[in-house]
């Protein structure tokens, strides 16, 4: 008995931390399921039980159906530049002979992913503004005045324009974990290839990219699950406009919520998001489990 | 055929060249050019935005200072400091518990808060916003410490308990010999044992709490209780005319954690890579 009082106080240690998530991330979690039942103005107080409705109504919401798109190309642009795009960069980059040259390019393309997204999304605001931004300027520079547009006032090439921002932004990060986990690839295995007489290509194709796999997987993972939770950029360049175009889950949810007044409704997006996230995250948690490359 | 190799080689030396240099100019110009407006004046901004300043004056400066960039910084710093301190203690204290100590339960403890690493904030949203409604903190510099502390304390549980799972078994004993009680042996023994994950995730804490939106957004709306990401966008509307004070700004809420990560990028990188990988 007095072993598992003195074996319980060793809960001590662990309490602040399990109240704090239980409290405050998973608690939340359980009660928007129960809200998301419910037709709720949070103004008057008023609440009703409605089941499934708030759900029913989401699979009717064009506006749903265009922010889970944009999630999506969100994701597939991302992956390309940001898992695909960064690995071969690392690559090039590792190439190099000069310590110094490696470690001063690595250094300049992660500032942009030590801004917030707020300045980040800002500035691209500035940059794709159709009087003063620079994008227009050089296009008509170029002789290409006729291709200058407001990129984000319009629906076509709104949600681009964000996007491509957000590979700006984050580029730099993962190429600084592909660059960590090539440097982390013995260098014999390099020259053993050398020795047979396989070119550069070759070395990256059958050396870097199979030791690199585990990285890649998770890259991937991390890229799709921060599509799905895009909402800082969006807010600070367009808010959601024009005319809804550039809306994702995040910021949709946002408006239902607190904009519209639909509390229930923004509680039946986040169950939609909880599952994506969760799903994104049991790849990942399967992938780390079989981590460990055999060399 | 040696001389054909090596002149291919030559040319894509020059390509590689040209593609890492060029994607220097794509993000240090748009970086640049943000800190130079932040010295025109709007006349300058919209006559030919590729010009340098005429007057390097630090009026802009000046003006977003005390049109409430003043206030948010202040704010932002003492968020940051306090959810830092808060976070990295709280969950040192927990990996220790979970790595050192035999408490029961463990397993299940373990999973339950490094399973919050799978949770996405958004989800929780319109729960946190009703509860902190019913507690008395919706707008206040405590809703941002509560939430920024909670929300993080899976990852850096996660960072310092994978260091400290692997300190020798003899360190323990060596405490227990010495007399020291488990409190003594903490803060004494294993603690300055794991300075260096403690470093990655104090830089990795305030790079996050510094650049956070969504909660801050959504938590906080007068001045006095605004960070530098939501107060950046409230300056933009409130004086959205007088571009070059709005680019002070961002410079403003940009220097210091560029500064941060140039200098503590070797224990960032660190960080950021256990963080992904294990």
């Amino acid at each position: 008995m007095r072993a598992i009082v003195a074996r319980s106080l060793g809960l001590a240690w662990v309490v602040p931390a399990l109240a704090l998530v239980g409290v405050f991330v998973y608690l939340p979690l359980v009660q928007n399921f129960g809200f998301s039942t419910l037709e709720w103005d949070i103004y008057s107080g008023s609440q009703e039980y409605i089941g499934f409705d708030n759900y029913a109504k989401l699979l009717d919401d064009p506006v749903f159906w265009s922010s889970l798109g944009n999630n999506l190309l969100y994701a597939v642009i991302s992956i390309a530049f940001q898992v695909f795009g960064a690995l071969l960069l690392a690559a090039l980059i590792e190439s190099i002979r000069g310590e110094g040259w490696r470690r001063s390019l690595r250094v300049i393309y992660f500032i942009p992913s030590a801004i917030s997204l707020t300045v980040a999304g800002l500035l691209f605001y500035f940059l794709y503004e159709p009087n003063l931004g620079p994008i227009n300027h050089l296009l008509e520079a170029a002789g290409l005045g006729q291709f200058a547009a407001a990129w984000l006032g319009q629906e076509g090439t709104a949600m681009p324009a964000i996007i491509a921002m957000s590979q700006w932004q984050g580029f730099g990060y993962s190429t600084l974990l592909f660059a960590v986990a090539i440097q982390r690839i013995p260098s014999e295995i390099y020259g053993a290839a050398a020795i047979d007489g396989v070119g550069p290509v070759g070395r990256f194709v059958h050396v870097t990219v199979p030791l690199v796999r585990e990285m890649t997987g998770l890259m991937a993972i991390v890229t799709v699950s921060g599509s799905f939770q895009v909402f800082n950029e969006v807010m600070v360049m367009t808010g959601g406009g024009p005319n809804n175009s550039t809306q994702v889950l995040g910021t949709w949810l946002y408006r239902s919520g607190f904009v519209r007044n639909d509390f229930g409704y923004a509680a039946a997006i986040a169950t939609v998001l909880f599952v994506i996230t969760l799903g994104v995250a049991m790849a990942q948690l399967w992938v780390t489990r079989r981590r460990r490359v055999e060399w | 055929m040696v001389s054909r190799l090596s002149f291919m080689g030559v040319i894509a030396r020059v390509f590689m060249w040209a593609f890492l240099l060029g994607l220097v100019v794509v993000v240090v110009y748009p970086l640049l050019w943000m800190v130079l407006n932040g010295f025109k004046t709007n006349a300058e901004l919209f006559s030919d935005p590729f010009a340098l300043p005429v007057d390097w004056s630090f009026d802009n400066y000046r003006k977003a200072w005390n049109r409430g960039v003043g206030d948010y910084l202040t704010t932002s710093v003492l968020v940051t400091a306090t959810s830092t301190v808060a976070t990295v203690f709280v969950s040192a204290w927990a990996a220790y518990g979970l790595t050192r100590v035999d408490i029961p339960l463990n397993k299940a403890i373990t999973a339950l808060i490094l399973g919050g690493l799978m949770l996405a904030p958004t989800v929780a949203l319109v729960p946190l916003v009703k509860m902190f409604q019913a507690m008395g903190l919706y707008n206040s510099f405590w809703a941002l410490l509560i939430l920024y502390t909670a929300f993080r304390i899976p990852f850096t549980t996660f960072l310092i308990r994978a260091y400290m799972i692997d300190l020798p078994r003899e360190v323990d004993e060596a405490a227990e010999v010495d007399g020291a009680g488990r409190w003594t042996a903490f803060w004494r023994i294993i603690l300055p044992m794991c300075k260096p994950i403690i470093t990655s995730t104090v830089l990795l804490q305030i790079l996050f709490t510094w650049n956070e939106y969504l909660f801050a957004m959504v938590f906080t709306s007068g001045s006095g209780v605004q960070t530098l990401p939501v107060g950046l966008t409230s300056l933009m509307s409130k004086h959205g005319t007088e571009f070059p004070v709005v680019f002070a700004g961002m410079v403003i809420a940009a220097v210091p954690v560029v500064l941060l990560f140039v200098f503590g990028q070797r224990y960032i990188v660190k960080g950021l890579a256990d963080g992904i990988g294990k």
